[in-house]
């Protein structure tokens, strides 16, 4: 029962994390309809960044400072990039961004060549804040959970009670009506475009010290993401948290709880074959589950896509 | 390659993408060959392909050219069938790779059944391949082809990651981390030839790409390939003419998914041995590279870009530590500046030619692009000298750019680079409205040629 705990706990922390980023991404894709495929890129620019200002000013400063660069970053690959590559249509684009994750990730091993940064916990937040039998649980964890709640809460607050946020949600529906009541509608695009890459940034500070700061970092968390709003349902901002939190709480329990394939089919009914060695499904007798607890991610994505194209909390498939 | 998108977007450009930059298909030939009803190829430039393919190895006789060549024509047979959903049929794929290299397991998995294997001649090992990477299209096929953009692309991602992470776990068809070899040499000989050296297998390899790529173009020739044109660029009417939009996809997909797996089925001969490597979505990232690179909208893009990268790597990789770097510069600048690739550049001088202009547009080329081409080598030497700056042993100060040598921690290598760089690309700066305008003339009729 307190592993359970302990786990949820985990869980969370992993699933708030990657909402962060699945929350930009899909605010990005229903506004334009262009899937940023450098989305976790920008999450990795806001852990070196934050690691470079830390090493001067301290890791606060890096929260505060990182996210902005990482924003504004972001509104100039919109204004620069993706609004020239627009006009020759959607694929070029997410061919575009795709470039842009090479690239960046080529740019980093550059600058800071390809081993992992000592960007660690803030001296002030490492310490145990409380056990659960045996089970310590860092400060660290208590902060990011809180960060990305307040973040989370802070958006939604903008986008459903502010007039900012309800010209947002015009333009994502009524672009050229909202135009026409004299918006700058590409201004607003841009806007977030920055804003959501800013919120990767932000995941990226508070990520690096816990999963490390290298640049593999884009590439293991990006593709996971895109898995997330795919299940969550394109462009639906609480599909993706369901899809994240759900993510979150499937990998953690399954590299918790060591179940066996062996005994699940044997518990349906299945007997073990005699000679295993010469079975062709051999592997499938001795898969566990914290072997597979990453891939289960994409075997989900496919079985939504399957069964319910939408996603969770899609409206529409396409 | 435009996809249609039904949401109204305010910012798409009133008058579309300039008539030089847009990627479709050569508009003039294949439609006259279409209307008149006929579905022949010329024979020209594929008899020209098979001899040039036949010489090559009396030319460069050396086993690493024979290597890169082999690899080249790997890289042609994939970069094509990619192209196949991408260039034709509208669909960006992430997760590529994973047809080829199940293909290639499955190559190799022929090549370990010694009874069986003993009995065929290897020639046709590629079409088991083929059919195997083509087996698995039609299942991933089912689900992933309802839609094209973004959804496809998402969910192609999703299985290649999937496929190339079981890889790891399902240890009796993938080999684990070690991944799977074999012996090519224990098949059957074809009319004596056993295939132990590399020329023999040069010799199987560009006889595939020759067979290869005149089946796709062929394919792409059929009313099925002609459809999953027009389902590219107007899912939406060829409905109503009656085609599901659907099923053209899926069509393009399993054909591209065959002939994806006979080059994996090409690697296996070619390496003996498959890994994870051949199934990451880093090789599908590649071949997108590659591809885009040589231009989606020309059948030989693919081609072109698949010589062009191979050489690209071979000679960049052994220069420098940045070459993946400077592939990413060159991809990201092609997709915003070129998106026609390589093919498209090609073309876009056709009118030229045919008016007779030709000509005049060297001097205004040469005056532009060598300057340009001084300063990207100076910008490069910059890029260079300041990588060794920051990750060379301490103490390790010299370093070799451009064939000179030099201390990295002195300030004048700096100037001269900077210097080079600012003058070459300025010079090519102030060229390049002159340019312009020779270009805008040669591409006008009349006047003096």
């Amino acid at each position: 029962m307190d592993l359970i705990l302990v786990n949820i706990i985990d869980g969370l922390v992993t699933g708030l994390l990657l909402f962060m980023l699945s929350a930009g991404l899909t605010l990005i894709f229903s506004m334009m309809g262009v899937l940023n495929f450098a989305h976790a890129s920008f999450y990795m620019l806001g852990a070196y960044f934050a690691y470079q200002i830390s090493i001067a000013l301290g890791f606060w400063m890096g929260l505060l400072i990182a996210p902005l660069i990482v924003g504004v970053l972001g509104a100039g690959v919109e204004r620069y990039g993706l609004r020239r590559v627009h006009q020759y249509g959607h694929v070029p684009e997410l061919i575009f961004t795709f470039g842009l994750a090479l690239l960046i990730e080529e740019l980093v091993q550059f600058i800071w060549g390809k081993n992992q940064m000592p960007y660690s916990v803030p001296e002030v937040l490492d310490f145990t804040a409380f056990a659960i039998s045996g089970n310590s649980i860092p400060a660290y964890k208590v902060f990011m959970i809180f960060t990305s709640v307040a973040i989370f809460i802070g958006l939604l607050y903008v986008l459903t009670k502010t007039r900012v946020g309800m010209i947002i949600q015009a333009a994502l529906s009524y672009p050229r009506t909202v135009e026409a009541l004299g918006h700058n509608v590409p201004l607003i695009f841009m806007g977030v475009f920055g804003v959501g890459t800013a919120l990767a940034g932000v995941a990226g500070v508070i990520a690096g010290p816990v999963l490390g700061t290298f640049p593999g970092m884009a590439f293991v968390l990006g593709s996971i993401v895109f898995v997330t709003i795919v299940i969550g349902g394109l462009g639906s901002l609480w599909g993706a948290l369901a899809a994240s939190l759900l993510i979150g709480w499937i990998t953690t329990f399954a590299k918790s709880y060591n179940i066996e394939m062996k005994s699940v089919l044997n518990g349906i009914g299945i007997s073990t074959p005699d000679n295993l060695d010469e079975s062709i499904f051999r592997d499938l007798w001795s898969i566990t589950s914290p072997q597979i607890a990453d891939i289960l991610p994409y075997i989900l994505m496919v079985l939504i896509l399957i069964f319910r194209p939408a996603g969770l909390f899609g409206k529409r498939s396409s | 390659m435009t996809v249609s998108d039904p949401r109204i977007d305010p910012r798409i450009d009133p008058k579309g993408a300039r008539e030089d930059e847009q990627i479709t298909t050569d508009p003039s030939k294949p439609v006259e060959r279409m209307r008149s009803g006929s579905m022949t190829l010329s024979l020209a430039p594929w008899v020209i392909a098979a001899v040039v393919l036949a010489f090559l190895p009396l030319v460069f006789t050396n086993n690493s050219a024979l290597t890169i060549m082999n690899q080249m024509s790997i890289t042609i047979v994939f970069a094509l069938a990619y192209n196949m959903l991408l260039g034709q049929g509208g669909m960006l794929s992430f997760g590529h790779a994973v047809y080829a290299g199940v293909g290639g397991f499955a190559a190799m998995h022929i090549m370990n059944m010694s009874d069986f294997f003993s009995t065929i001649p290897l020639v046709v090992l590629p079409v088991f391949a083929g059919l195997f990477g083509m087996g698995l299209a039609l299942i991933v096929g089912s689900f992933s082809t309802r839609s094209a953009g973004t959804v496809f692309a998402m969910i192609s991602l999703g299985v290649g990651e999937l496929i190339a992470a079981s890889s790891v776990i399902i240890v009796a068809f993938f080999g684990g981390e070690e991944g799977i070899s074999g012996d090519r040499t224990y098949a059957q000989p074809f009319f004596g030839v056993e295939f132990l050296q590399q020329i023999e297998v040069y010799y199987l390899t560009a006889a595939w790409v020759v067979i290869a790529a005149a089946l796709m173009y062929l394919w792409s020739r059929t009313p099925v390939g002609r459809m999953a044109n027009a389902v590219r660029d107007n899912p939406e009417r060829a409905e109503f003419l009656g085609y599901s939009a659907r099923w053209v996809r899926y069509y393009s997909f399993v054909a591209s998914g065959f002939f994806a797996g006979v080059s994996g089925g090409l690697f296996a001969i070619n390496y003996e041995i498959l890994t994870e490597e051949n199934l990451n979505t880093a090789s599908s990232g590649v071949i997108l590279l590659v591809t885009f690179l040589g231009g989606v909208g020309f059948f030989f893009g693919p081609i072109i870009g698949a010589i062009a990268f191979t050489l690209l790597q071979t000679v960049l990789s052994l220069s420098t530590e940045l070459w993946a770097f400077y592939a990413g510069v060159l991809f990201v600048a092609t997709v915003m500046f070129f998106p026609g690739g390589l093919a498209g550049l090609i073309m876009m001088h056709v009118p030229v030619f045919k008016l007779g202009k030709a000509g005049t547009l060297i001097k205004p080329y040469l005056y532009t692009l060598l300057p340009a081409a001084l300063g990207l080598a100076g910008l490069a030497a910059l890029v260079e000298m300041t990588f060794h700056y920051r990750h060379a042993i301490p103490g390790d100060n010299e370093m070799t750019v451009f064939w000179m040598t030099f201390d990295t921690h002195t300030l004048l290598p700096w100037l001269i680079a900077i210097a080079v760089t600012a003058i070459g690309l300025g010079i090519a700066k102030v060229t390049a409205s002159d340019l312009r305008d020779a270009w805008s003339a040669a591409n006008t009729a009349g006047g003096k040629s």
